[in-house]
């Protein structure tokens, strides 16, 4: 019962988290980037990245990331020190073809960041994260404990039934096990890929302490180099290390998605589920030369293919607005449930119960509380 | 005439649901795979059980008394 009020909460912030880049730009001017000819080369990183720092009162930069829905567009995410928590960063919008400066907006104030907050931790950090995750696991079993007792609650009627003329513990039974049973799939799998999501953090340190520790073990000793190489070069080094996949992001040494010694650049490829699996090249921020490429291990990647199943941004608008009606329609299984439980609480009998007595009482016309609609 | 005939069995009862959730997966697997025609499967295919809900749910109320 509790688990289903927080899935209602889950399901009604993550509403608008669907349409969240929508209403970023209907609700907050953004500065756009200068419009122009394809072909047009990309400005020199080094030159962009010191552009950022000279507009920020902040000077760590943690990481370079590619707008992945502006292709004009780089964000620069700078914490205060190269050891502050980078959840804490400033983002700096920039000009990927003029290396020009665009703002640096305060996304904390924004409705889709309080939703997205709401929606993830509710504002409590990895605890508030874990705890929605057990939530999203009691729903994936409520889910499945459904299915075990549709069956018996359609012995008697064909696939659809929807009693429409009957009082509305029944209309509304109808209704939650039509729901229900045609949404099975999707609820299933956009409630465990969010089980997943909430695990991020974990699968982070697991890599970190995995696979990461282990393609950096000859630099575990050092401090962070005095002096860092250029980034430019770093990505082109590491285009070259990959052939075929474009660069998503890069983490500066001494940042979470890296070693102290280290840029690491995050590559993906061009198709819908390939462009979430990144690749990481590690390259020596002393040397400038690549240490090390490899696949990431498979909870990294498991993660990285939850999110577009989560999120249902994978398939343009059309996706969107499907997942908004399935999410919509979630909501409305779910209150139903809710409404059918309060009842069976407050008559102390079972639904199926109150829906014999309801069948009775509508045979002969009476109108009790229990029936009244 | 539902509710009448006798019990139904459990592939009957599933029987419907069980396609839906498969056209499901494929439907969210689609989209992963390729954009052009593999989305326009998966909006086809996750339409599915949106239609069905509200033709069974329309249905009944058209015929209230």
């Amino acid at each position: 019962m509790i688990c289903t009020l927080f899935m209602l909460l889950l399901c009604i912030t993550g509403l608008p988290l669907i349409f969240h880049h929508e209403i970023d730009d209907l609700l907050h001017s953004e500065v756009k980037a200068a419009e122009v000819p394809p072909g047009t080369p990309k400005a020199d990183l080094d030159r962009l990245l010191a552009n950022a720092l000279a507009n920020s009162s902040w000077k760590s930069p943690h990481f370079l990331i590619w707008d992945r829905d502006d292709p004009s567009t780089m964000f620069v995410s700078v914490g205060e020190q190269i050891t502050s928590d980078s959840t804490k960063n400033r983002f700096v919008r920039m000009d990927l073809h003029t290396g020009a400066y665009l703002d640096s907006p305060d996304v904390t104030g924004r409705f889709t960041y309080i939703m997205l907050k709401l929606h993830t931790d509710m504002f409590a950090g990895l605890p508030g994260k874990l705890f929605l995750g057990l939530m999203g696991i009691l729903f994936c079993v409520a889910v499945i404990s459904g299915v075990v007792v549709y069956a018996p609650s359609m012995r008697k009627m064909d696939f659809g039934t929807y009693r429409g003329h009957r009082p509305r513990i029944v209309r509304w039974l109808d209704i939650h096990n039509l729901a229900g049973i045609l949404l099975v799939m999707w609820t299933l799998v956009v409630g465990f890929t969010g089980v997943i999501n909430t695990w991020a953090d974990l699968v982070l340190k697991a890599w970190q302490f995995g696979q990461l520790a282990e393609m950096t073990a000859q630099y575990r000793d050092r401090s962070l180099p005095t002096q860092l190489t250029s980034v430019q070069a770093a990505v082109d080094v590491a285009k070259q290390a990959v052939p075929g996949m474009t660069p998503s992001f890069v983490a500066f040494p001494g940042t979470v998605f890296s070693s102290k010694s280290h840029y690491i650049v995050f590559l993906k490829g061009d198709t819908p589920v390939t462009s979430r699996l990144l690749k990481p090249a590690l390259i020596d921020a002393e040397t400038g030369k690549l240490t090390d490429s490899r696949d990431m291990p498979w909870y990294v990647t498991t993660l990285f293919i939850s999110q577009p199943l989560h999120f249902g941004d994978y398939g343009g608008m059309p996706l969107k607005i499907l997942w908004a009606v399935l999410d919509v329609l979630t909501i409305i299984v779910l209150g139903t449930g809710v409404y059918l439980w309060l009842r069976r609480r407050k008559a102390g009998v079972s639904v199926d119960r109150a829906v014999a007595q309801s069948s009775a009482a509508n045979a002969s016309a009476a109108n009790t509380p229990l029936t009244s609609s | 005439m539902a509710g009448v005939r006798r019990h139904r069995t459990l592939g009957q009862i599933f029987a419907a649901p069980i396609v839906v959730g498969a056209l499901s997966v494929v439907g969210l697997v689609a989209a992963l795979i390729g954009d052009g025609w593999w989305d326009a499967l998966s909006w086809l295919s996750l339409t599915l059980p949106v239609l069905l809900y509200f033709f069974f749910v329309g249905r009944r109320n058209r015929v209230r008394p």
